[in-house]
């Protein structure tokens, strides 16, 4: 699949061609045909108004397909939604699926979650495909070989009207993790470990492709983590070639193709990979066997550390802008210079999000708890990412290892990871949490957020500081 | 949209890099169902603090911030934009953005001006230095004008133009409608559909 001048292309530049409408002249815009777009309460209501106002059509409901998961509550979700704004927001979602004609998994349904686990989970998402949503966290659809991005409210409403987006194309960087990961590191680590390396402004303008080894060898799952936090390193997508994981995945998930369909699918999907010889815009290596569980300790997803390491001395930063933006993360999070990652004590454990909410986060956690205790200083709370992936864990027992343990176990949503239903932090408190950001205040008004894995999730909620599972091998206290 | 092509007010200096999009507005202010009136949630929890710029006279009035560089990263909300707007401001200046915000901008009338940041720290002390200077924002000539201080900034000559003539994007993409529908004919047939499937 080279172009007709035959020219060695990239996985991304062949995604790109493969959707143009029509190449933009001079400084215009290339047009890109969408082949999948997912909406949600929040980013949606202002795109149907602008529908409605304008008198145009939702061009392609059959394209579309619509979740209630930021706002929802994770539990008694029985009832009505408590909080009057977030009720009219999801209320709305309602009312404009029906006006248009859209299909809608609303709370409580089988197939509601958060749209970045249920458009994976239900198939809809296949290698090679462009996929939007009003969510920059849409990156980690790329995790199937495809395009996917975040994209505003505006962009919304131009794909509703006509399922397409006028876009300039981006630049390519690959992002090559050779070697193999050492047991308990994870694929968060990997993108945590990226996002510390070139900074959350380095893959700006990029799309980014993650390559090599210990890419190849991580699970559908592990893969759309790492894609998930594309955007965190500043890019609006991050994809990975399709290979047989990625086929084995698909096949037989309810909107894959199915019989002759799916051998001219896979026929397609094939050939979905950077040629050899093909050039990318920026290059960046990275040595999985060099990884360690990784942790953040400031304000954004950039000032990570190993959990080996300590709180950083921002007098050592030679940039006057990172040191002042050091300085203002420590005060903000109330860390000392010097004082070791793992004595950091936390309030709460989240395990949940886009990020890290689907069956095999769980089960790594769940492996950790299981015949251990939840910290008397602690509260965890587990939110399974769709209600697919809480009946499958039932269905495992895992809820049981959960509760067990002390942890709290809910409804599918986007719950803590943002804090816009009641699941938030207090002023003040302190998190190891699972999901995305550790902006100010993102968990809940002056909530303190430490990302990390699922495995030093269910370490840290045990031992109440920092931890990783092999922390709770030694008796003592603190020791290392 | 309003054509932009100058603009001339009170210059905001924001010494703050990464300034992401939940900073600029915190979740809870997204679950209005309206495009307009987010000015309250500008900067919020910033702005509990007395004394943070936008509580400062004459800083309170301003229209033009000036932000350290990795403007608006994170979230794609684009209420970030309306909040901004909501509040007054109609130019951000700093030496990077965040391509979300980048393209929310463009589409909400708010000009995003990319400047070096040695300019950026320069424009910082002349409106540090006297509170209150106006900054001139010339998106014709492409210029930051404050005082003795004139720089040079990018943006996307499609953008630019768009600001300029006041364009609406859907209007402009459905020119090419014809084409649309071409390309709609020649996707493969396998490509799925949201369509419920009926589970037996």
């Amino acid at each position: 699949m080279t172009s007709s001048t035959g020219k060695a292309r990239t996985l991304a530049e062949k995604v790109w061609e493969s959707h143009l409408v029509r190449r933009g002249e001079g400084a215009e815009p290339d047009l890109l045909y969408i082949d999948l777009h997912l909406l949600h309460e929040v980013t949606s209501p202002q795109a149907f108004d602008g529908l409605r106002l304008a008198g145009r059509k939702l061009r392609r409901p059959d394209l579309t397909i619509a979740t209630e998961d930021h706002n929802v509550p994770t539990i008694d979700i029985e009832l009505p939604i408590a909080d009057p704004v977030s009720r009219t927001q999801v209320d709305t979602l309602r009312r404009n699926c029906k006006e248009f004609d859209v299909r809608l998994h609303p709370m409580g349904d089988a197939e509601q979650g958060i749209v970045h686990v249920i458009g994976p989970q239900l198939g809809l998402t296949q290698p090679g495909m462009t996929v939007v949503c009003g969510d920059s966290h849409t990156s980690t659809h790329g995790a199937f070989g495809g395009i996917a991005f975040g994209i505003g409210t505006s962009e919304v409403e131009h794909v509703m009207a006509t399922q397409t987006l006028p876009l300039r194309p981006f630049k390519t960087m690959a992002i090559v993790i050779d070697g193999e990961l050492s047991p308990g590191v994870t694929a968060k680590d990997i993108i945590l470990a990226v996002i510390a390396k070139i900074g959350t402004g380095g893959g700006q303008g990029y799309i980014l492709e993650y390559r090599g080894k210990a890419i190849e060898d991580l699970s559908m799952e592990a893969r759309m983590t790492v894609c998930n936090m594309s955007i965190e390193a500043g890019a609006r997508a991050g994809m990975i070639a399709p290979d047989e994981t990625t086929f084995a995945y698909l096949k037989g998930r309810p909107h894959a193709p199915a019989g002759t369909d799916w051998d001219a699918a896979v026929e397609n999907w094939r050939e979905l990979r950077t040629d050899d010889g093909a050039e990318f815009d920026a290059e960046v290596h990275l040595d999985a066997s060099a990884l360690t569980p990784f942790v953040t300790w400031g304000t954004n997803p950039g000032q990570g550390l190993p959990l080996s390491a300590e709180v950083p001395d921002p007098e050592r930063i030679a940039d006057e802008n990172e040191r002042v933006a050091a300085e203002k993360a420590l005060s903000y999070m109330d860390l000392k210079p010097g004082t070791p990652l793992r004595e950091i004590a936390v309030d709460t454990v989240f395990l949940g999000s886009c990020t890290n909410g689907r069956i095999e986060d769980l089960r790594a956690a769940a492996e950790v708890l299981r015949g251990r205790k939840v910290a008397d200083s602690v509260r965890m709370l587990v939110v399974p990412g769709s209600m697919r992936v809480r009946k499958a864990a039932e269905e495992e027992g895992l809820d049981q290892v959960f509760t067990d343990a002390g942890a709290e176990w809910r409804q599918a949503g986007c719950s803590m990871c943002l804090g816009m239903n009641p699941d938030q932090l207090k002023p003040g408190e302190r998190s190891a949490s699972t999901s995305n950001r550790n902006f100010e205040g993102r968990q809940g008004k002056g909530g303190r957020t430490h990302l990390v894995s699922p495995l030093v999730a269910a370490a840290t909620a045990v031992r109440g500081t920092l931890s990783s599972p092999e922390d709770l091998l030694t008796t003592t206290s603190g020791a290392r | 949209m309003e054509p932009f092509i100058q603009h001339t007010g009170v210059g905001v200096p924001l010494r703050r890099s990464n300034v992401d999009t939940d900073q600029i507005i915190p979740a809870v202010y997204l679950k209005r169902v309206t495009r307009t009136g987010f000015e309250d949630g500008l900067f919020s929890a910033w702005r509990a603090d007395e004394q943070f710029i936008l509580n400062v006279e004459p800083f309170n009035a301003g229209t033009v911030l000036v932000a350290g560089p990795d403007f608006g990263t994170g979230s794609s909300r684009e209420h970030a934009v309306w909040a901004l707007k909501d509040y007054g401001f109609r130019v951000v200046i700093s030496s990077r953005f965040a391509d979300i915000f980048r393209g929310n901008s463009g589409k909400g009338g708010l000009l995003a001006a990319e400047c070096d940041q040695h300019d950026v720290e320069q424009l910082w002390k002349v409106l540090e230095n006297d509170p209150g200077t106006e900054v001139t924002v010339d998106l014709e000539a492409k210029t930051v004008r404050a005082k003795d201080f004139v720089a040079p900034f990018q943006i996307d000559d499609y953008t630019r133009w768009r600001l300029l003539e006041g364009l609406d994007d859907i209007g402009l993409t459905l020119r090419h409608a014809g084409e649309i529908e071409n390309f709609e004919q020649s996707r493969p047939s396998w490509k799925p559909v949201t369509t419920p499937i009926a589970v037996s």
